[in-house]
């Protein structure tokens, strides 16, 4: 067996290769399958986890105003903390699989509208008491609810009933098809809570591997294990995790360095490379869901004009955009908000090219003339102001006048985004890439920051929603993705990646598309060697 | 001459608090004044006609202006600050604490750089014009001329990073003894006393000098009296008004101006809270730190003039 082989099997650990790549180059390398999994098997089994310590990480994006109520949930502070106190039914592996977590068994009816969901027994909470059906169906109902001001209100609009059926079994019915339906139930927002969290949504009480201890808002988080967690071998390995808010990037990396934290999120592309010549520090970073965009509204002069929209598309230089603003760490997108992070990603859909020649001739074929307002602000993403002034550029050189305006970032998302025809903004990616196109692409959708209004796409996305083909499934999204692609309001240059930093105590990252801190789990997943 | 200074303590009491009345209503019209109103900004994007009814009937919003400021004043006269927009938390028991963290590095703060700065002032007075008096006004002036983050960087660079004598992150918390305490605040608090000292102890200089073209120093001097006992024993006193007014100025800032320095640090205290609370619109918090830190400001120059007053015989007899 080759030294090469060993190699990529210790990258694996190391949250440097993913799964599929190690087969794929497993395979270049002349080995079957099976005999490649067994071998990552047991480099983890080398590499098992160390229980005890405290972990520490220092995160920017927590602020006073924060609560334990997992309904106001908006923050990754929150999403982190959150997801190592609380449990929902399910969860989504790195690979976009399904994983049990709360519910040990998930089926459907053969139209997808019946969801029955068996849970797990014999699962404490951190009060004491049993979680059963009633516990979960209560916190379906409390997010259900439109005054809850549940970040997982959209979610739930598609549920029509939540039933107990047996005291450790629910079924959800919802109103139309939809093959998503124990996806959407990961979302972090969900987490079970004794009697769902009516009697006191802020009192931090869940299942999970930790119990809350100290929450200091915009401050510090603390949690300490739980001792009669069910699932101790998965999650749950340091004695204590503590959340440190460090919103002031330098001090994120000046804790990180001198040893106070051992984990930070946000590294910014610009230091990533002097982060990564530290001796005592690791770099990690995932490409995810999250996406950079320009959005403009396809029901408003002048961006009602297709072929405008197309020139401004092609005039986008992609490449450029991810060297520059994202200094590597990201990918290039083609127009649609789905990448391959996404499971059923239609990969035959071809690149859009940076093409000045086909930018000027549909520039002409639109018949404007004159300035094009693009709205902009450093809190649109980082390096927003400047990506808008590097488009500019590009857009210039086809005969494009693209004037940038510089917004306040105070307001900018109630009076600029969703509100101006054309402005710059960021997504974080959806469970699903049916979840995705619904937030934002159909027609009546809350957030169609794009007014996408087009009855076939909302039909499609209707269709595949209940689609429990998979193949017939992936061919609908590649439908939907083209549309989107060539007729919708959205400019996509670029994916960006996730990149953190651990020190060199913490073992156990796992890279995970979904989010950042190994989409939240990584409190819970990572522990501190001896 | 005690009931004097009774008489004038209660009446300076009194401007205070009717001036602080005075600010609680400007604080009050001010948040009034601001667009939008507290039931939008709770409800955002997803507000609907009958839900916006509904809470401002709630909040009693509905009420006429005066009305709310009445209930709003009586509340805070018992304590009761109300509970935050945004995460339905007691005000007064988060704000608590976030006041004595506040305070604990202000008053770490002054008790370090005060002194300091007076003593450096009465030895620049003595080498006036000399190589100690230049090293002092030199680098103190280099200190206040850096910006305080960067100041905050740097000695995060030597001595967290570097040296690793003093953690970078001051965050203090209830598990801490009162040595722990100290020693998390040492950066920050050695960041604020450099961005305070030029300022007191160019005006110790200042004051004294003006002092010591006086008459009655140069007799002190010809009685063959040594010159840093002059200073201190019959300059220093006649000089203690204006340095005391300036001392109170940056105590005032080291409680309301330290946001910067607190980000950096990621000290717990009331800067960022504000500022968090702000950017949510949550008008509760923002009305409350506003009156706590008028209060302060109002209170600090009470003290500033009282000593001005206690230690000059011309205004403690007015004619």
């Amino acid at each position: 067996m080759s030294r090469e082989l060993n190699f990529l099997s210790q990258q694996v650990i190391l949250g440097r290769l993913s799964r599929r790549d190690f087969l794929g180059r497993a395979a270049a390398l002349g080995i079957s399958i099976p005999v490649a999994t067994s071998m990552l098997s047991s480099a983890a089994l080398a590499a098992s986890p160390v229980k005890g310590g405290s972990l520490r990480a220092g995160m920017q994006g927590g602020e006073s105003t924060d609560s334990l109520d997992p309904a106001l949930w908006t923050s990754q502070v929150q999403h982190s903390f959150g997801q190592s106190w609380g449990e929902a039914l399910t969860n989504v592996s790195p690979e976009g699989d399904l994983v049990p977590r709360l519910a040990e068994e998930v089926h459907s009816s053969d139209d997808a509208r019946e969801w029955t969901f068996k849970l797990r027994r014999g699962i404490q909470f951190h009060n004491g008491k049993e979680m059963d059906a009633d516990d979960v169906v209560a916190t379906l109902e409390r997010h259900s609810d439109e005054d809850s001001q549940s970040g997982a209100l959209g979610i739930m609009r598609g549920i029509e009933s939540v039933r107990k059926t047996g005291n450790y079994e629910v079924v959800v019915t919802t109103t139309e098809a939809n093959a998503d339906l124990p996806f959407l139930l990961s979302d972090y927002h969900l987490m079970i809570q004794p009697n769902g969290g009516k009697d006191a949504p802020e009192a931090g009480i869940g299942t999970g591997p930790y119990r809350v201890v100290e929450f200091e808002p915009g401050v510090r988080q603390r949690a300490v294990r739980f001792e009669n967690y069910w699932n101790p071998d998965e999650f749950g390995h340091a004695d204590e995790i503590e959340i440190l808010i460090i919103n002031d990037t330098t001090s994120r990396m000046a804790a990180l360095q001198s040893g106070q934290v051992d984990v930070v999120n946000r590294v910014e592309p610009s230091i990533v490379d002097r982060v990564a010549n530290l001796s005592n520090v690791q770099v990690q970073s995932v490409s995810g869901r999250a996406h950079y965009v320009f959005v403009m509204h396809c029901d408003t002069a002048p961006f009602d004009n297709n072929d405008l929209r197309l020139a401004l598309k092609y005039a986008m230089d992609r490449e450029d955009m991810v060297n520059r603003i994202l200094r590597g760490y990201g990918t290039i997108g083609n127009d649609f908000p789905i990448n391959a992070a996404y499971p059923l990603f239609p990969e035959d859909i071809p690149q859009r090219e940076f093409d000045l020649d086909r930018a000027a001739y549909h520039y002409r074929r639109s018949g404007h003339d004159g300035p094009v307002v693009l709205r902009t602000s450093e809190v649109a993403f980082p390096g927003a102001v400047d990506a808008a002034q590097l488009f500019q550029q590009s857009a210039a050189q086809a005969g494009i006048d693209i004037e940038v305006r510089r917004e306040p970032g105070d307001g900018y998302w109630s009076e600029v985004w969703n509100a101006q025809p054309f402005c710059a903004s960021y997504w974080s990616g959806r469970p699903t890439q049916d979840q995705m196109y619904s937030t934002a692409y159909i027609s009546n959708a809350d957030w169609n920051d794009t007014r996408f209004k087009r009855d076939d796409f909302d039909q499609l996305a209707r269709q595949a929603r209940g689609e429990l083909d998979e193949a017939r499934r992936q061919e609908m999204y590649r439908d939907m993705g083209l549309m989107v692609r060539d007729e919708g309001g959205l400019i996509l240059p670029m994916f960006n990646d996730y990149i953190e930093a651990t020190s060199d105590r913490v073992q156990g990252w796992t890279p995970h598309p979904m989010g950042e801190m190994m989409s939240g789990y990584a409190l819970s997943r990572l522990w501190l060697s001896a | 001459m005690n009931s004097l200074i009774a008489r004038l303590i209660a009446q300076r009491l009194a401007l205070g608090i009717s001036l602080l009345f005075a600010v609680s209503m400007l604080i009050f019209a001010g948040t009034q004044i601001l667009p939008g109103d507290v039931a939008q900004s709770i409800l955002g994007q997803g507000a609907t006609p009958e839900a916006l009814a509904n809470i401002r009937r709630e909040l009693g919003l509905d009420q006429p202006a005066w009305q709310r400021y009445l209930s709003w004043l009586g509340g805070i006269l018992q304590g009761d600050l109300g509970t935050a927009l945004s995460n339905n938390r007691d005000i007064a028991e988060s704000l608590g604490r976030r006041v004595n963290n506040t305070l604990f590095l202000a008053f770490w703060t002054a008790v370090v750089a005060v002194p300091l700065a007076i003593l450096l002032g009465l030895v620049a007075v003595r080498y006036q014009n000399r190589w100690p008096d230049r090293l002092i006004s030199g680098s103190t002036l280099t200190a206040i001329s850096l910006p305080e983050f960067f100041i905050g960087y740097l000695l995060i660079y030597f001595f967290a990073v570097q040296l690793n004598w003093f953690p970078s992150v001051a965050s203090v918390h209830d598990r801490m003894n009162l040595g722990e305490r100290l020693h998390a605040i040492a950066l920050p608090a050695a960041t604020l006393t450099l961005v305070i000292l030029a300022h007191m102890m160019r005006m110790t200089r200042a004051a004294i000098l003006n002092v010591m073209q006086s008459a009655y120093i140069e007799t002190a001097e010809l009685k063959g009296l040594r010159s840093l006992l002059i200073i201190w024993r019959h300059a220093f006193p006649n000089a203690v008004s204006p340095v005391v007014n300036v001392v109170m100025i940056n105590l005032a800032f080291l409680v309301v101006g330290v946001v910067v320095v607190e980000v950096i640090f990621v000290y717990p205290g009331m800067g960022q809270y504000l500022i968090d609370h702000v950017s949510k619109r949550d008008i509760p918090v923002v009305q409350a730190v506003c009156l706590i830190f008028a209060a302060v400001y109002i209170g600090l120059n009470m003290i500033a003039d009282l000593v001005s007053i206690l230690s000059n015989p011309r205004l403690r007899h007015p004619k």
